[in-house]
């Protein structure tokens, strides 16, 4: 094999392109106050695959999370610059209505955070905000396709009006992510999703998200690394705010690029 | 962040350590054994052949540990990267190590056909033959204790030196079997012995290979075309010879 398309096969694996990209960002810096948090991210978040950020706590995966749907909006002292597009669209454009922004670009959390309210009304208050359901008829079909879709309905078909805050913690987790579903989001980003569940509860998140991938750009920031290679196709390492590699989940996990990739994902890291 | 380090756990480094231990070990006693076997061949020393037939055993039960060993670290350590290569290739090289161990004990097999028998010329051939392949064995574990995938392909590359060795001896053999048929029940002793030579080269190659993907994670069969046995299609009827 030539040095050339040696250098082809590392460029590409490095590639931040995707093929289907549904969000592409460049060149981002997140500041808080004078600390840069993020240095000079580029990467395309693809529409087929389910994309994995990792890296060691205080990396900047949380923080630039938060930047592909403006929650760190919220923090007085952030400040947001570089290019981050959905659809083509600059999220940062003084016309973007971050409100809408989130319905089309939801969030599930590392603790659940269910309303203090019912099953149901957990489901429907989004959709309700956002006048997505005419009907009482209506309202009552999206909260089912979304306790389906989220693989909790069987489980709490009979039980709709009891508090939300009453499940399980993982069970309070597909809720959230029903909630997400709801208001028919185009891309699910999911911060340490599974950290505060047990391995079944786990399990059923990740089994969730292989289903659901395809219907929605789905990017999770996770700590466990098997959970990362077992649910995504694309995997993100991020170091000191730098990302560091990109590329597919299996070449990236048997085959680092870089070399502090490798250090880190075999535990030879600090 | 430091490079390439120990572990942050320090008890996964002495687990890798023990695999690449035991690995090393195999390779020791598998190029013994066909140093031993050769020399009890070339010397006709039935002692010598009995105690490598007898020692074979060995090379079994230390692959068997070899794959329990890193099916261990496998499910305990979930070993990525390098690691991940590593462990998957030492539980491979065992397993060949240990056939290799085989050949070795197949030409011992053959020593006592030898005893009462003067030097017959084409066995003049085979001492030059297993130094190659016993110093391809040697090398390439070699190449695994230091990781160097520079190494493992010098090893690669030296199998086509030990087919040609097969190739001549083969055609050497025929003219003496044609030549007088009491010849044919030695010289298809001699023939089946160069070809486990032959055979112990190969898998020498393809331990260069495991090293090689192990040290850079790139499979080498995506670069070469050498895959399969070279030495063994170009001559008709080369049974193989395994147990």
């Amino acid at each position: 094999m030539t040095q050339t398309a040696l250098t082809q096969i590392a460029e590409k694996r490095n590639a931040v392109e995707v093929d289907t990209p549904k969000m592409t960002a460049r060149n981002v810096d997140v500041f808080y106050g004078a600390a840069q948090a993020i240095d000079d991210v580029s990467i395309d978040i693809g529409m087929e695959n389910v994309t994995a950020f990792i890296g060691p706590s205080g990396c900047g995966k949380s923080t630039f999370l938060r930047c592909l749907n403006r929650m760190n909006d919220t923090i007085p002292i952030a400040r947001v610059t570089g290019d981050i597009r959905l659809d083509g669209k600059d999220v940062y454009d003084s016309s973007m209505d971050v409100v809408q922004l989130r319905a089309r670009v939801g969030m599930v959390f590392q603790k659940p955070n269910p309303f203090p309210k019912s099953i149901f009304e957990n489901v429907a208050y989004g959709a309700r905000i956002h006048g997505l359901a005419s009907s009482k008829a209506e309202m009552d079909e999206i909260v089912e396709r979304s306790l389906k879709r989220a693989g909790l309905w069987d489980e709490v078909k009979d039980r709709l009006p009891d508090s939300g805050t009453a499940l399980s913690g993982g069970q309070q987790q597909r809720l959230c992510i029903a909630r997400a579903i709801a208001v028919d989001p185009e891309v699910i980003l999911m911060d340490e999703p599974c950290s505060a569940l047990d391995p079944i509860a786990t399990a059923k998140i990740e089994e969730l998200i292989h289903e659901l991938r395809g219907r929605y750009a789905i990017v999770i920031v996770t700590h466990n690394m098997q959970q990362a290679a077992r649910v995504s196709q694309r995997t993100a390492f991020f170091h000191l705010g730098t990302l560091v590699e990109y590329g597919d989940t299996s070449e990236l996990f048997t085959n680092p690029h870089e070399e502090r990739t490798k250090d880190y994902i075999t535990g030879r890291y600090g | 962040m430091p490079q390439s380090g120990e572990h942050t756990v320090k008890a996964f480094d002495d687990d890798i350590g023990e695999l690449r231990a035991l690995v090393s070990e195999m390779g020791g006693i598998a190029e013994t054994a066909i140093g031993d076997a050769m020399h009890a061949l070339m010397k006709r020393d039935l002692e010598t052949a009995k105690r490598v037939v007898e020692e074979d055993p060995k090379l079994n039960e230390l692959d068997a540990r070899c794959e329990r060993l890193a099916v261990r670290l496998i499910a305990l350590r979930a070993p990525m990267a390098d690691d991940l290569r590593e462990a998957v290739a030492a539980m491979k090289i065992a397993n060949v190590l240990e056939r290799i161990g085989d050949y070795a004990k197949n030409i011992a097999k053959r020593v006592p056909d030898f005893e009462q028998r003067g030097d017959i010329e084409p066995l003049s051939i085979l001492p030059a033959m297993a130094q190659v392949v016993s110093e391809m064995v040697h090398d390439v574990l070699d190449a695994f204790a230091a990781r160097d995938a520079d190494k493992a392909l010098a090893v690669i590359e030296r199998d086509d030196a030990v087919d040609d060795f097969y190739n001549s001896l083969f055609r050497t053999l025929m003219t003496y079997m044609v030549e007088n048929r009491h010849n044919i029940a030695l010289s298809t002793h001699l023939l089946f012995i160069a070809k486990n030579l032959e055979r112990v080269g190969d898998h020498a190659a393809n331990i260069g290979e495991m090293v090689y993907f192990a040290a850079t994670g790139e499979h080498l069969a995506d670069r070469y075309d050498f895959v399969g046995e070279p030495g063994g299609t170009a001559v008709p009827g080369a049974a193989e010879d395994e147990e």
